[in-house]
C-alpha cells in the first residue's frame, strides 16, 4: 500500500520536474488515443509537436506560435496572479471579448482617419473594457460576497451575445454587404496590429506579453503586493494579521486579469483575427487557465506552457489537416494535460511511501 | 480490584525523523483512574490514538480483559468498550447535540429515544445538555459535556480523557472530577491525560510517565510530590522565570466601552470592555476558551475594526486603524493560531518575518521589499531567540510548535513593541520553551513596553501578570492585582461554574 | 410582435421541462457539496452524460438505457475528478475546470458522427384522470418520466439528508472531515461515493438535454446549463426544497425568454438569450446580500483532506 506523506518543504526539484513528468505522461496517453481513433501514434505526437517547428511547413506554422502564445501568456499572467490570491476569475474568455469590443469601436469610430494616436487609444479601449468587465465580479464579491467564480462565467455567455449583438448591429461593416462582422481593422493603417519584423508572428500582443511576464516575475517576487498575493493565497488568516485588505486585493487582482485579459483582445481584434464577427473568440481565456496551472502560476512558467500550448494548437491543425485527427481530440489532449499535471503535483508537496506491513 | 481491564506491551511507532512511542508498556485496572502524564511532543497523543484505533502500531500489542485486541479504526475500539474525549473536539458546529451524540455511536436509537437518553443521562451525571442546541453556540465547557456524553451513552469499560480540563474554569473542574469518580466508582477506568500535576494528584491513583515517547517512570501520585512528578516528566529542573515588582508607568493603552458583533459564525461579541495598561505592567487575561479572546485580539491588532474611541495608544485614537497602521504607532500582537495566522505554514522563516515586521523594520523601499534585510531580521529573531532551525529560508511548517513559537514571539519583541498582546503565548509548547518564551515577555516589561498575556493557563497567568482580568462571555471583569487571588475568587471571576447544577452531582 | 401568441398553460409546463436538466444536475452537486466537495465540472459531466447517453440511445433504441448510459457515463468522468481529488490531494477549483475543459472535448470527440442525428423519443406519460384535468393536466401530468424522476431525486436526497444516518454521516464529512476522521468515518470513501452520485446525476441531466430538449446531438449542447446548476446551489443555500424553486425559476427564465424571442417582441435577441445568465447573477447577489455573515456553506467545502496521523 502507498501512504502519502507530507514533506516540510515543497520539492524543489518536483516544482519544476512535474510539468515535464505531466507532459511526458499526456504524450503516452494521447498517443494511445490517437490509436484509439486508428492514427499512428508516433506520427501524430510527432505532428504535433515537432513539425510546426521543424517540419516541412514551418516557415509558415513557427510565426503562429507567437501569433497563439501572445494571448495566452497575456491572458494567463493576469488569471496567476488571482488564483495565487486565493481569487478564481475564469471568465477571462468574456474580459478577452468585451477587450476586443470596445478596442474595436474605438478604432472603427475613428475609421477612415489616420493617426498615431488611434492604436494607442484603442490599447487603452481595449485594457478598460476587459477590467470594466472584470470589476463586476470584483465588485460583488467585495460589496456582497458573491462568488467570483460563478459571476466571471456567467458574464461570458453575456459577453458572447453583446459581442453577437455588436457584431450584427452597432459595429457592423456598412460597406460589408450585410455580411455579420465588422470592417477589417488589420487593413485600416492607423488601427492596425500588424507583425512588427514581417514573417514571424511578433506582433504588439506578443511584446505585451512579454513585458507582462516580466512585470509579473518582478511583483511577485520583489513587490510587497507580490507577498501580499501569495501571502492571501496560503494563509488568508496570516494574511489579514498580516494588514492585507482582502477587498484592495481582489479588486487589484481581477483588475490586472480583466486588463491584461482585455489586451489580448484587443491586439487579437486589431492583428490576427482582423475583426469582430460572431465566432471572434476562440477560447483562449479558457485555455489560459491550463496555461496558467501548467506553468505553476509562475510568469516564467507561463512563458513556457504557453509557448507549449500554442504548439499544441498549431500541431493539432496540422494534425487535422495532414492526418485528420478531429479537432476535439485536441482539445480533449489539452485537458488530459492539465489533468497529468494536477495528479503529479502531488508529488511536490507529498512524498510517497511504501507501507507494506499496514494490510487493512 | 486487582485483574487488568487493558494492558500494554511494548507499544512502538515511529514517525519520519521521531520515534513517537518506543516500547510503551503498561496496565490499567478496571475503576481505577490512570494518569498519563508528559510534556508536549512525549508521545501521550500517539499513545492514546493507538488504543482509540486512529493509530496502527509499529510493533508491541495490546489485550482487553485478556483477549487480544488491535482495533483497526475507532469503530472497533467503540465496539470494544473505549471511549474517547478529544482534546480538541470532535464536534461539527452546525449540527445538533443529538446529531453529534449520534454520530459517536455505533447503534444510534431513533433521534426521539436519543434525545430522552441523553437528557437521562446528562441528569444522572449532573452535565446539564439540550439536545435540540446547535454545537456551534455552545460553550466550551458545555461542548465538553456533549463529548462526555457521547461516551457514556456507550456504556465504555475504558474512558481516555485528553487534557480534560485545559477548557473548563476550576469549579467545572470540581463538577467534572465528581463525574468521573461517580464513574470510577461504577467500576470505569479512565485514562487521563494531562500535564497540570495539582490535578492529577487530586484525582489518580496511578501515573505512568512518558518522555520522548518512552516510559521513564510511575508513581502513585496521592503520594509523590508535585515536584518530583515534574522532574520525571521533564528530565531536568526548571527555571522559574523571575521578574522585579513592577513600577507602574503611565497609560499607553487605553480599551474604553469596546464593544464589537462576533467577526465570524459562532463567534463571540465584545461587550463593553474597558481597561487601562501601563507601561512597565503585565496584564494577564484569564477565560475558558471562547469567551472572546480571539475576538480581543483581532479588536488589538487591528484584523478586526471598531470605534476608533474605543482603542487608544497613548492617548490617540486608534480603534479604526488597520493592523500596519497600529504596528507603526507601537502595537503589536502575536495571535493564538500559529499555523496560518500568525505564520504561514508554506513561507520560509524570512517570508514570515516580513509577515509583520515590514513597517517597523523597514523591509521594504517604495514598495519592494528589501529581502536582504529581511533575512537579516529573520536570523537575529532565530539567534536571540534560540530557534532551532538550518535558517532562515526553512519553512515555518517544518518547525516544531515550541521552535514556531519562539520565532512568532520572538519577531515581535524584535520589533520594540511599546505594547504587545499576545494570546495563549505557551500552547502546546514543551516547558523549556514555555520557559523562555514567560522569560522574554518579563524582560520585554522591564524594558518599559506594556505587555497584554490572554491565556488559559491560569498558572501561567499567576506567574507572569502583574494584575489579572478574566473574560466571560465576551466581557471583561475589572483586572485585580494578581498578588494574592486565591483559586477560588479566580473562579467565580472566570464566570464559575458555567450555570453547572452542582447539586445533582453526588459522589 | 404577438404576444397573445404565448399561451399560460404551455408556459408553464414548458418550465418543468427547461428546469428538468439542471434540476438534475444540480442535486447531484449539492450532495457532493454537502460531503465537502466543491466539483465545478458539473458542465463537463453533463456534456459527457449527454453524448454517452445519446450514443446509447442511438444504438440501443431505447431512451431509457440511454439515461443509464448517460448516469453512468458522468459518474465514470466524475470518479476520475474523484481519484485526483480525494486520492491526489489536487486542487478542487483547478480540477473542477480542468473536468470541464476535458469533457467538452471528449463529448465532442465521442459525437463525431453524431451530429444532426435524432435520438429515438421519450414518451410522455399519460396519466389517466389526471392529465385530463383542465390547466393542472398539461402542465403537471403530460410530462417524460425524466421528469419526475428529477423530483423524486430531490425528494429522495431531501428524506436522506435530513433523517437517514448515511445522510448524517455525509453531513458531517462536509462540515468537519477531521473531527469525522477522528470518529472514525472514511471522510474519502464518503466523497468518493457523493462525487460519483453527482457526476450520474450530472449525466442525467446532460441526456435529458439531448435526448429529449434538443433532441438530436449538436456540440455545446448544455450551454452552461452546468455552470446554471451551481449558481442554482448557491441560491439554494444547499437546501433540497430550495433547489426546485431556483430550478424552477431559471426554467421559467429561459421558456419566457424563447417564447418572447418566437413572438418577435421588440427586444434585441441578444439582450433575451443572456437574460437567464444576468437573471442568475442578480439572484447569487440578491442572495449573498441578504445572507450576512453566516453561510449555510457546509464547513469544509473544497478543502483536501490527508489524514496525517
Amino acid at each position: 500500500m502507498i501512504r502519502l506523506e507530507k514533506r516540510p518543504q515543497p520539492s524543489k526539484v518536483w516544482t519544476w520536474a512535474t510539468p515535464v513528468l505531466a507532459v511526458v505522461a499526456t504524450m503516452i496517453f494521447g498517443g494511445l488515443m490517437f490509436a484509439l481513433l486508428g492514427k499512428d501514434p508516433v506520427l501524430a505526437i510527432r505532428t504535433i509537436f515537432y513539425d510546426p517547428l521543424f517540419g516541412e511547413f514551418s516557415s509558415y506554422s513557427r510565426p503562429q506560435l507567437l501569433v497563439k502564445a501572445g494571448p495566452l501568456i497575456l491572458i494567463a499572467t493576469g488569471l496567476a496572479m488571482g488564483f495565487r490570491a486565493g481569487i478564481w476569475n475564469i471568465g477571462a474568455e468574456g474580459q478577452y471579448i468585451i477587450g476586443a469590443v470596445f478596442a474595436a469601436s474605438v478604432g472603427l469610430a475613428a475609421y477612415p482617419a489616420e493617426s498615431v494616436l488611434i492604436f494607442p487609444a484603442m490599447v487603452i479601449a481595449g485594457a478598460v473594457g476587459g477590467t470594466l468587465w472584470a470589476m463586476i465580479p470584483a465588485v460583488l464579491r467585495v460589496k456582497f460576497g458573491t462568488n467570483e467564480i460563478l459571476v466571471s462565467l456567467m458574464l461570458v455567455y453575456v459577453a458572447e451575445n453583446i459581442l453577437a449583438y455588436a457584431a450584427l448591429g452597432p459595429l457592423r461593416n456598412p460597406d460589408g454587404m450585410g455580411f455579420p462582422g465588422s470592417r477589417n481593422l488589420s487593413q485600416y493603417p492607423s488601427a492596425a496590429n500588424l507583425d512588427l519584423i514581417p514573417g514571424t508572428g511578433m506582433h504588439w500582443g506578443v511584446v505585451a506579453a512579454l513585458i507582462a511576464v516580466i512585470f509579473g516575475y518582478i511583483l511577485l517576487s520583489r513587490h510587497i503586493l507580490g507577498f501580499q498575493i501569495r501571502l492571501a493565497g496560503q494563509a488568508p488568516r496570516a494574511a489579514a494579521f498580516s494588514g492585507v485588505n482582502p477587498g484592495r486585493l481582489v479588486l487589484i487582482c481581477m483588475g490586472i486579469a480583466g486588463a491584461l485579459a482585455g489586451l489580448a483582445g484587443m491586439f487579437e481584434v486589431a492583428g490576427p483575427a482582423g475583426r469582430i464577427s460572431i465566432d471572434f473568440n476562440v477560447g483562449y481565456g479558457f485555455t489560459a487557465i491550463i496555461v496558467a496551472f501548467l506553468g505553476r502560476l509562475h510568469p516564467v512558467g507561463i512563458l513556457l506552457a504557453g509557448l507549449l500550448m500554442a504548439l499544441t494548437y498549431i500541431g493539432g491543425e496540422v494534425a487535422q489537416l495532414t492526418l485528420g485527427l478531429p479537432v476535439a481530440a485536441i482539445q480533449l489532449f489539452q485537458g488530459m494535460l492539465l489533468f497529468f499535471l494536477l495528479a503529479v503535483d502531488v508529488l511536490t508537496n507529498y512524498s510517497l511511501r511504501w507501507s507494506g506491513r499496514e494490510v487493512a | 480490584m486487582t485483574d487488568v481491564l487493558l494492558s500494554l506491551s511494548g507499544l512502538t511507532k515511529a514517525y519520519p525523523g521521531v520515534v513517537a512511542n518506543s516500547d510503551v508498556s503498561f496496565d490499567i485496572r478496571p475503576g481505577e483512574v490512570h494518569a498519563l502524564l508528559g510534556e508536549n511532543g512525549a508521545g501521550k497523543s500517539t499513545l492514546v490514538k493507538t488504543i482509540y484505533g486512529l493509530v496502527r502500531p509499529d510493533a508491541g500489542q495490546m489485550t482487553l480483559r485478556g483477549a487480544a485486541f488491535a482495533p483497526s479504526e475507532p469503530r472497533a475500539a467503540r465496539a470494544a468498550g473505549v471511549a474517547m474525549v478529544f482534546q480538541h473536539f470532535s464536534l461539527f458546529d452546525a449540527l445538533d447535540v443529538a446529531e453529534n451524540i449520534a454520530l459517536g455511536m455505533e447503534n444510534p436509537p431513533p433521534m426521539r429515544d436519543l434525545a430522552a437518553r441523553i437528557r437521562d443521562v446528562s441528569e444522572r451525571y449532573g452535565l446539564p445538555l439540550d439536545p435540540s442546541r446547535v454545537v456551534g453556540d455552545l460553550s466550551a465547557g458545555e461542548r465538553q459535556r456533549v463529548e462526555i456524553i457521547r461516551c457514556l451513552l456507550q456504556d465504555p469499560k475504558l474512558l481516555i480523557m485528553d487534557e480534560p480540563t485545559s477548557v473548563l474554569t476550576p469549579q467545572e473542574v470540581d463538577i467534572l472530577f465528581a463525574t468521573l469518580r461517580k464513574l470510577q466508582a461504577e467500576g470505569t477506568a479512565i485514562l487521563y491525560i494531562s500535564h497540570k500535576l495539582e490535578e492529577i494528584r487530586a484525582l489518580c491513583q496511578h501515573a505512568t510517565i512518558l518522555r520522548l515517547g518512552k516510559v521513564v517512570g510511575t508513581c502513585d501520585p496521592r503520594e509523590t510530590s508535585a515536584r518530583d512528578m515534574a522532574e520525571m516528566m521533564v528530565g531536568t529542573v526548571l527555571q522559574v522565570p523571575s521578574r522585579e515588582a513592577a513600577v507602574a508607568g503611565e497609560v499607553v493603552l487605553a480599551l474604553t466601552g469596546l464593544t464589537a458583533p462576533p467577526p465570524r459564525q459562532f463567534g463571540t461579541a465584545l461587550c463593553d470592555i474597558t481597561v487601562e495598561v501601563r507601561k512597565g505592567e503585565v496584564l494577564g487575561i484569564g477565560g475558558v476558551a471562547g469567551n472572546g479572546q480571539d475576538e480581543l485580539l483581532l479588536a488589538l491588532s487591528g484584523e478586526m475594526r471598531v470605534g476608533s474611541e474605543m482603542v487608544r495608544l497613548k492617548g490617540q485614537p486608534i480603534g479604526h486603524l488597520p493592523p500596519n497602521a497600529r504596528r507603526s504607532r507601537g502595537l503589536l500582537a502575536a495571535p493564538e493560531e500559529r499555523m496560518g495566522h500568525a505564520a504561514a505554514p508554506d513561507m520560509s522563516l524570512t517570508e514570515n518575518a516580513v509577515l509583520t515586521g515590514v513597517v517597523r523594520e523597514d523591509l521594504s523601499d517604495r514598495g519592494f521589499l528589501r529581502w536582504a534585510k529581511a533575512r537579516t531580521f529573520a536570523e537575529s529573531v532565530i539567534a536571540k531567540f534560540d530557534v532551532r532551525t538550518p535558517g532562515p529560508g526553512s519553512t515555518a511548517r517544518s518547525l516544531s510548535g515550541g521552535n514556531l513559537q519562539k520565532f512568532v514571539i520572538g519577531r515581535e519583541i524584535m520589533q520594540r513593541p511599546e505594547v504587545l498582546v499576545v494570546n495563549q503565548p505557551t500552547w502546546g509548547v514543551d516547558a523549556s520553551a514555555a520557559a523562555f518564551i514567560r522569560q522574554a515577555l518579563l524582560d520585554l516589561a522591564e524594558a518599559g513596553a506594556a505587555v497584554i498575556v490572554v491565556s488559559q493557563d491560569l498558572d501561567e497567568l499567576m506567574e507572569i501578570s502583574d494584575r489579572f482580568a478574566a473574560l466571560n462571555g465576551g466581557r471583561l471583569s475589572p483586572p485585580r492585582p494578581a498578588q494574592g487571588l486565591t483559586v477560588e475568587e479566580i473562579g467565580l471571576m472566570l464566570g464559575g461554574a458555567h450555570d453547572m447544577e452542582v447539586a445533582h452531582v453526588d459522589a | 410582435m404577438d404576444l397573445s401568441a404565448i399561451s399560460p398553460v404551455l408556459l408553464l409546463a414548458a418550465l418543468m421541462v427547461a428546469a428538468t436538466p439542471i434540476l438534475l444536475a444540480a442535486i447531484g452537486e449539492l450532495v457532493v457539496e454537502r460531503a465537502g466537495v466543491l466539483n465545478l465540472g458539473v458542465e463537463g459531466m453533463m456534456i459527457t452524460g449527454a453524448i454517452c447517453g445519446f450514443i446509447t440511445a442511438v444504438a440501443t433504441g431505447s431512451p431509457m438505457l440511454g439515461f443509464v448510459g448517460a448516469a453512468l457515463g458522468g459518474a465514470a468522468l466524475s470518479l476520475l475528478f474523484g481519484v485526483l481529488t480525494q486520492y491526489l490531494l489536487s486542487n478542487q477549483v483547478a480540477t473542477g475546470l480542468a473536468l470541464t475543459l476535458f469533457g467538452i472535448g471528449l463529448a465532442s470527440l465521442l459525437g463525431q458522427g453524431y451530429v444532426g442525428v435524432r435520438a429515438p423519443s421519450v414518451p410522455k406519460l399519460d396519466i389517466p384522470v389526471l392529465s385530463d384535468l383542465p390547466w393542472l393536466g398539461p402542465i403537471l401530468f403530460r410530462h417524460d418520466i425524466i421528469v419526475y424522476l428529477g423530483l423524486a431525486i430531490v425528494a429522495a436526497v431531501w428524506w436522506f439528508l435530513r433523517h437517514s444516518r448515511g445522510g448524517l454521516v455525509l453531513r458531517a464529512v462536509g462540515e468537519n472531515h477531521e473531527a469525522a476522521h477522528a470518529l472514525g468515518y472514511h471522510v474519502t470513501r464518503v466523497r468518493m461515493a457523493a462525487i460519483a452520485f453527482g457526476g450520474a446525476c450530472a449525466g442525467l441531466g446532460g441526456a435529458y438535454l439531448s435526448l429529449v430538449r434538443v433532441p438530436q446531438w449538436t456540440e455545446g449542447v448544455t450551454a452552461g446549463a452546468g455552470w446554471i446548476a451551481l449558481a442554482i446551489v448557491v441560491f439554494a443555500s444547499w437546501r433540497p426544497g430550495r433547489l426546485v424553486v431556483g430550478a424552477f425559476l431559471f426554467g421559467g427564465i429561459t421558456v419566457l425568454q424563447l417564447n418572447l424571442q418566437a413572438a418577435r417582441v421588440q427586444i434585441p435577441v441578444e439582450v433575451l438569450s443572456m437574460s437567464p445568465y444576468i437573471v442568475t447573477i442578480v439572484a447569487l447577489v440578491a442572495l449573498s446580500a441578504r445572507k450576512g455573515r453566516g453561510s449555510a456553506a457546509p464547513g469544509s467545502l473544497g478543502q483536501s483532506f490527508h489524514a496525517a496521523r
